[in-house]
C-alpha cells in the first residue's frame, strides 16, 4: 500500500472522483494550473483539462453560487475555499441556498452534488485569519453535512464519499496535518461512511471525543492519562453533521465520563451540542460533568497561540477533573 | 427614471460590448528618468520628492532584510512591496497626512511615508509586547491611529466598503478630509468591491479607490481574473470618475492621486484609480512564483523598476546624488538590522492580553477562562515559555 500525506490523499481522491465521473469538476482560487496554494489539486488541470479544473476569480460568494448552479444542473462541483477563514463571503450561498435548495422546492431541485473543501484550524502561526475552525456556524444549518478527516486514509475515503453523497457536504481539512500526517492509503477507490464516528481506542474510565487535527492531540493526552492508570476510550467523531449520537452515547454509558475537545471557542462550539445530547441520553450514567477543552472565547491569537490552543496538557487535566469529581 | 427618459430610443437590436470605451494610461516619466514629450511634471517640491524617494529606499531595504529574516526562521511570514513602490508611495504622498488610509497588506510604503518608525514595523513583525496589535495578527498587519492608517485585516476587500463609509463620515464632519483605500486587482473581484463603489457613488463619499493591478493574485494571472480591460471600466457602471495610470511612474501616480483627491474633497465624488504595475517578488514568503510565471516575464518588468526610474529623475533634477544614495543605503541597512535585533529580543505580550479588546470590558465568563488558563500555565511553566516567565514578574 502506498504511503501518502494528507494532501496527497486528497489529491488522489479528487483524481479518482474526476476519473470515475466526468461530471465532477474542481475549481477555486489558484486551483487550476498551479494546483492550489496547498497543492491539493496538483495536476488535475493537466489531466482533465481547463473545463473541469480551473482558477476562479477571487470571489467566494461567486465560487459557491456558481457551484450551486452547477450542482442544480446535475454536475458535481468540488469547490475549494482557500482557507476556512474566507468562507464567510459565501455564507449566504451555503446557509440560505445550498442547505435549503431541496427543502424549499419539495425536491424539485437540489444541489446534492456540491462538495466544498476548505483547510481549517490552527497551530501554523496563522493568527486571526488563517486558523479558525468554523464548523459550529454551519452545524446550525439543517441541510448541510459536515465532515472532518483526521488522517490520509480517512481523507481519501471520506472525500470520495462526500463527493458522491446526495447532499451538499462541507469538507474541512486539518491544514496543520496536510504534510505532517502520513500513512498507508489504499490505491483503489474506496469510501468511508458519512455520519459515523470511529472508536479509535477502547477504554473503560472515560470517553474522549474529538475530530480532525484535535484527535491526535487527544490521543496524546490519552497516552499520558493511561500512564497514570486511567483507561481512555478515544472516539473520532468524523462527521459533525449529522453526528453519530449512538456511538458516543454507547461509549459514555460504558465509561460514565466524557471529555470533548475542539479548537474553536467554547461558547457556541459544537461540544456544547454534544454535551447537551449526551446529558439527555446518559443522565443517570454520568459520574461527573461533561468536560469541554476548547479554544478561549476570543479571536485566534498569534504570539500566544500555544496558550490559546487546547493542547494535551489541558486535556489531561480535564480527564483528571472528570475522574476526581 | 432618469436613465429611461434620457435614453435614446432605437428600433434595431443594437448590442454594445463596451469596446467603445478605451481607457488610456496616464504616464509622465520614461524609464530613463526623462519626461515624455509634452508631459509636465506635477508640482512636487524638492522636499516631497526627497521624502518619497527616501521612503522607497527604506521599503526596499526593509523588504529585502525581512524576507531574509523569514528565510532564517526569525519571522514566520513576510510580504514584499517590490515593484509597486511608486504606486503606493506616490499616491500616499499626494494626500494630506490627515487623510485616512485603508490598505490591503502590501502598502507598507504608504505607512512608512507617513512616518511609521522602523521600530514600530519591527514590533508588529515580531508580535512582541510593544506591537500595537498585541501580537495577535500575522506579520505585516500594521496599523496606526496616530498616522490614520487602519489596521490591516486579512480577509480581502473588506476594507473597500468600509472606506466608503469612513469617507462618508468625513464628509459629514466637514473637515475636508478623504479616505484612500488600496486593493489588488484580485481583491477587486470580491462582492465587497462592487458594493463599495455603488454605495460611494450613490452617497457621494469622498473616497479614492486605488487598485494596484500588479498582474497576479497569488498564482492567478489577471487574464484569468477578469475578461474585461482591467478594473477601470467598472467605474462607468457606477457613474464614477476613473483614471488608469502607469503605476511604476511616480510622477503620474502622484499627479493622478492629487487630482483624485481634489475631486473627492471638493465635489464629494468617489474616484477609481487603476495603477498598472507588477508584483516583482513572490506573493509572500510562503510562495514560489516559478510554478506559474517565467523568469523572462519577471526580467521584463524588472527593467521597468519604479525606484530606479525615480532615482534617475531625481538625479537629473539635481535633487539627489550618488553619494547621498550610498550614504542612505548604508545608514538604512544598519538601522534596519539593529532595530530588528532589538525588537526580536523584546518579550511577548503578557498572558492577560489574550482576553483584552474582545470587548470594551472583559466579560466575567472570559475572565474565568483567563484565570483557569493562568493557573494551568503556572502548573506547566515549561510548556509555555512565552507566557510563563511574564507571570512570575507579576504579569497576568
Ligand atoms: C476573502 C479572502 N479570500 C482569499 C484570501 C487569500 N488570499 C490572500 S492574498 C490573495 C490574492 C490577492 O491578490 P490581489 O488582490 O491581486 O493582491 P496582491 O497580492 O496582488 O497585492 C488571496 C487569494 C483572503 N485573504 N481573503
Ligand atoms: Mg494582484
Amino acid at each position: 500500500m502506498p504511503t501518502m500525506n494528507l494532501l496527497q490523499a486528497i489529491n488522489n481522491a479528487l483524481d479518482i472522483a474526476m476519473e470515475s465521473d466526468p461530471r465532477v469538476l474542481c475549481f477555486g482560487e489558484d486551483v487550476g494550473g498551479f494546483g492550489g496554494v496547498f497543492r491539493a489539486t496538483s495536476h488535475l488541470q493537466e489531466k482533465y483539462g481547463r473545463e473541469r479544473c480551473f482558477n476562479t476569480p477571487l470571489v467566494e460568494q461567486g465560487i459557491i453560487g456558481f457551484a450551486n448552479g452547477l450542482a442544480a444542473q446535475g454536475h458535481k462541483p468540488v469547490a475549494e475555499i482557500q482557507f476556512a477563514d474566507y468562507i464567510f463571503p459565501a455564507f449566504d450561498q451555503i446557509v440560505n441556498e445550498s442547505a435549503k435548495f431541496r427543502y424549499r422546492s419539495g425536491s424539485l431541485f437540489e444541489v446534492g452534488g456540491l462538495t466544498i473543501r476548505a483547510p481549517y484550524g490552527g497551530g501554523i502561526s496563522g493568527g486571526l485569519y488563517h486558523s479558525q475552525s468554523p464548523e459550529a456556524y454551519f452545524a446550525h444549518t439543517p441541510g448541510l453535512k459536515i465532515v472532518v478527516p483526521r488522517n490520509p486514509h480517512q481523507a481519501k475515503g471520506l472525500l470520495l464519499a462526500a463527493i458522491r453523497d446526495p447532499d451538499p457536504v462541507l469538507f474541512f481539512e486539518p491544514k496543520r496535518l496536510y504534510r505532517a500526517s502520513t500513512g498507508e492509503v489504499p490505491e483503489a477507490d474506496y469510501q468511508l461512511p458519512l455520519g459515523e464516528a470511529e472508536v479509535i481506542k477502547e477504554g473503560s474510565d472515560v470517553t474522549l471525543l474529538a475530530w480532525g487535527a484535535q484527535v491526535e492531540v487527544t490521543e496524546k493526552a490519552a497516552e499520558l492519562a493511561e500512564k497514570e492508570g486511567i483507561s481512555c476510550e478515544v472516539i473520532d467523531l468524523r462527521s459533525i453533521l449529522p453526528w453519530d449520537v449512538e456511538t458516543v452515547a454507547q461509549s459514555v454509558l460504558k465509561t460514565g465520563r466524557l471529555v470533548i475537545s475542539h479548537e474553536a471557542p467554547l461558547t457556541g462550539g459544537f461540544a456544547g451540542e454534544i454535551a447537551a445530547t449526551i446529558a439527555e441520553r446518559c443522565f443517570l450514567y454520568l459520574e461527573s460533568p461533561i468536560q469541554r477543552v476548547t479554544g478561549l472565547d476570543t479571536p485566534f491569537p498569534l504570539t500566544l497561540e500555544k496558550e490559546y490552543l487546547p493542547n494535551h496538557l489541558k486535556i489531561v487535566e480535564a480527564i483528571k477533573a472528570s475522574i476526581d469529581f | 427614471m432618469t436613465t429611461t427618459t434620457a435614453s435614446q430610443v432605437i428600433h434595431e437590436p443594437r448590442f454594445m460590448d463596451g469596446d467603445e470605451f478605451h481607457i488610456a494610461t496616464f504616464a509622465l516619466l520614461q524609464q530613463d528618468g526623462t519626461l515624455f514629450e509634452g508631459a509636465r511634471a506635477p508640482e512636487l517640491g524638492r522636499e516631497t520628492a526627497r521624502r518619497i524617494y527616501h521612503t522607497m529606499v527604506l521599503i526596499r531595504v526593509l523588504d529585502e532584510r525581512m524576507l531574509a529574516a523569514q528565510r532564517q526562521g526569525r519571522l514566520s511570514f513576510y510580504m514584499q512591496c517590490t515593484g509597486e513602490e511608486a504606486a503606493v508611495i506616490g499616491s500616499a504622498a499626494a494626500l494630506d497626512d490627515d487623510d485616512m488610509i485603508m490598505a490591503q497588506y502590501r502598502e507598507q510604503g504608504a505607512l512608512a511615508y507617513r512616518g511609521f518608525g522602523i521600530d514600530e514595523f519591527m514590533n508588529q513583525l515580531f508580535g512582541n509586547a510593544e506591537d500595537y496589535g498585541k501580537g495577535r495578527q500575522m506579520p505585516i498587519h500594521y496599523g496606526s491611529a496616530k498616522l490614520h492608517y487602519m489596521t490591516i485585516s486579512s480577509p480581502l476587500a473588506t476594507q473597500i466598503p468600509q472606506a466608503a463609509g469612513y469617507a462618508y463620515g468625513q464628509k459629514l464632519d466637514g473637515q475636508g478630509r478623504c479616505t484612500i483605500t488600496y486593493f489588488g486587482e484580485g481583491a477587486a473581484s470580491e462582492g465587497d468591491f462592487h458594493a463599495a463603489l455603488n454605495m460611494a457613488a450613490v452617497h457621494r463619499a469622498p473616497v479614492i479607490f486605488f487598485c494596484r493591478n500588479n498582474g497576479y493574485a497569488i498564482s492567478t494571472p489577471s487574464v484569468e481574473q477578469f475578461a474585461a480591460d482591467g478594473v477601470a471600466p467598472r467605474a462607468f457602471g457606477y457613474k464614477m470618475h476613473v483614471i488608469r495610470v502607469d503605476g511604476n511612474d511616480v510622477l503620474a501616480v502622484y499627479a493622478a492621486t492629487r487630482e483624485a483627491r481634489r475631486i473627492a474633497v471638493e465635489h464629494n465624488q468617489p474616484v477609481l484609480i487603476e495603477a498598472m504595475t507588477y508584483r516583482l517578488a513572490a506573493h509572500s514568503s510562503s510562495d514560489d512564483p516559478s510554478g506559474y510565471r517565467s523568469k523572462k516575464e519577471e526580467a521584463l518588468w524588472r527593467e521597468k523598476d519604479p525606484v530606479n526610474r525615480m532615482r534617475l529623475w531625481m538625479l537629473a533634477q539635481e535633487w539627489w546624488s550618488d553619494d547621498e544614495e550610498k550614504t542612505l543605503q548604508e545608514q538604512l541597512r544598519r538601522e534596519v538590522l539593529e532595530t530588528m535585533k532589538r525588537a526580536e529580543k523584546r518579550p511577548p505580550p503578557p498572558l492577560a492580553s489574550l482576553v483584552e479588546d474582545v470587548y470594551a470590558e472583559v466579560p466575567a465568563r472570559l475572565q474565568e477562562q483567563l484565570d483557569a488558563l493562568e493557573a494551568h500555565v503556572r502548573r506547566h511553566p515549561e510548556a509555555y515559555p512565552k507566557s510563563a516567565p511574564g507571570l512570575d514578574q507579576g504579569g497576568a
